[in-house]
């Protein structure tokens, strides 16, 4: 009969690095990259799925990294905002940083990695507000998060809607 | 108390259907885990007994989001929101399944959600169900035992409370064809446009011949302790003209079949008002002066 597991060995590519950890098949992938592997970037806001500020791409797509079990992130690959800069700032952060895109920055790696994925694939939401959803920031307002994806969509020459 | 720890939990990971059909049968307190959204909260915020997952995403049989069966549609118990929305087949052919997919949560959730979850997880404020319901959706169940099909329209009899005995499993959500020509519509009302839990929704389609309804279906969410189809109103409209005499006999009738309660997300008398105005919207936008 088999035995169900509380622990397993997991495969996993995190920002273009392959890694092995060991952990309970529960355990959140948002513990796995904070705790197992170190990458404090993704930040745990609400803990329930609400905030947005755990948002990292698995396989290509967001995900929110406080509800994804362990069990189910075998073999994935994985993109943390650790992932976005590469000799020099993502576009999009230095248009956080110079637009005051982040303020106190708990939702800047959530904010940053669904900017991301929205202006690689636009087709994915109605607008930039649809695509930002969920991602909650209690600081800017909003204004300035908007502007700083605007000013990143010119400069990488993607055309987003407006509204 | 204190909060359960992850040693209470543990995980079968099968990799086929008859592997977590046995594990179900013959293991005690078994919960079947598809997205996660849901049970992790869940989880997390402690309110889950001790249990062992069954982990559903690397069932081989379940891994193609949509089939195709003799005109019907067959969603896999994996199918997320995301698969929906992305699927141009499905959108042309199941337009609300595509208006609901794109107001559950937000992106990420939507990437992980999933229809089957959302059906047995059973919340009244459900927005993936009532919309399978619109679409007349079987729930394929299967056991060691056998395979059977419930309407979801009879799946629930009362609040959590399901046809499913737990040696089944989800395998699929059955869509037959929707007919031609019929008026659809979905509205959510919501504290926001997303990543908010429902107060009222009220989603159906009508189909009419000049001015007489042939057929409609209208269901509601978070109005009553589960999803639910309102047959009584559907009763009075069909074969009545649609004209202000039937649409308020229609309102009568709705007032007399939805429980709607007060809680934290809103009040009896308000989703009373709020139903009776949606079926109001979704009469009016189908009858003959607005086409």
């Amino acid at each position: 009969m088999t035995e169900p597991l509380d622990r397993m060995t997991l495969t996993l590519t995190v920002n273009g690095r392959t890694i092995k950890v060991a952990v309970h098949p529960m355990a959140r992938l948002l513990d796995i990259l904070r705790e197992e592997i170190g990458l404090t970037g993704t930040k745990e806001g609400c803990g329930e799925g609400e905030c947005g500020a755990c948002t990292v791409l698995m396989n290509g797509v967001p995900v929110l990294a406080c509800l994804t079990p362990a069990c189910q992130v075998d073999g994935a690959e994985v993109v943390t905002v650790e992932g976005l800069a590469k000799e020099t700032l993502h576009p999009i952060q230095q248009a956080f940083l110079e637009e005051g895109g982040a303020q106190c920055g708990i939702c800047t790696p959530g904010m940053l990695i669904s900017a991301f994925y929205y202006l690689e694939h636009p087709e994915c939401a109605e607008n930039l507000r649809e695509a930002l959803a969920g991602n909650q920031c209690r600081c800017t307002g909003y204004t300035k998060i908007f502007s700083s994806v605007r000013k990143a969509a010119e400069r990488l020459g993607k055309t987003i809607p407006e509204v | 108390m204190p909060e359960a720890s992850l040693l209470d939990f543990s995980v079968f990971n099968p990799r086929r259907l008859d592997e977590a059909l046995s594990l179900l049968a013959e293991e005690e307190n078994v919960v079947p885990l598809a997205g996660g959204t849901d049970l992790m909260v869940t989880l997390e915020t402690g309110n889950l007994s001790p249990c062992r997952f069954l982990n559903l995403m690397g069932i081989a049989e379940f891994q193609e989001p949509f089939s195709w069966c003799d005109g019907k549609l067959r969603m896999s118990p994996l199918c997320s929101y995301r698969d929906t929305r992305i699927d141009k087949d499905v959108a042309t052919r199941y337009p609300l399944l595509v208006r609901a997919a794109r107001e559950v949560g937000v992106l990420a959730i939507q990437s992980r959600g999933t229809w089957a979850g959302n059906i047995v997880n059973a919340s009244p404020a459900a927005d993936g169900v009532p919309v399978l319901m619109v679409y007349d959706a079987e729930v394929e169940l299967r056991s060691t035992s056998g395979t059977r099909t419930v309407p979801l329209c009879d799946f629930y009899r009362g609040y959590k409370e399901m046809d499913r005995a737990s040696d089944e499993l989800v395998t699929g959500i059955i869509l037959p064809p929707p007919p031609e020509d019929r008026i659809e519509y979905f509205r959510k009302v919501a504290p926001r446009r997303l990543q908010a839990i429902t107060k009222v929704l009220l989603t159906g389609y009508l189909l009419r011949s000049d001015d007489r309804i042939e057929d409609c279906r209208i269901v509601l969410g978070s109005v009553a302790p589960f999803t639910l189809r309102a047959r009584e109103t559907e009763s009075i409209l069909r074969g009545s003209v649609l004209d202000s005499e039937t649409i308020k006999a229609a309102r009568a009738a709705l007032q007399g079949e939805i429980s709607p309660i007060d809680d934290i997300r809103s009040t009896a008398m308000y989703r009373r008002n709020v139903a009776e105005r949606l079926l109001d919207e979704f009469l009016l936008s189908a009858s003959p002066e607005s086409h």
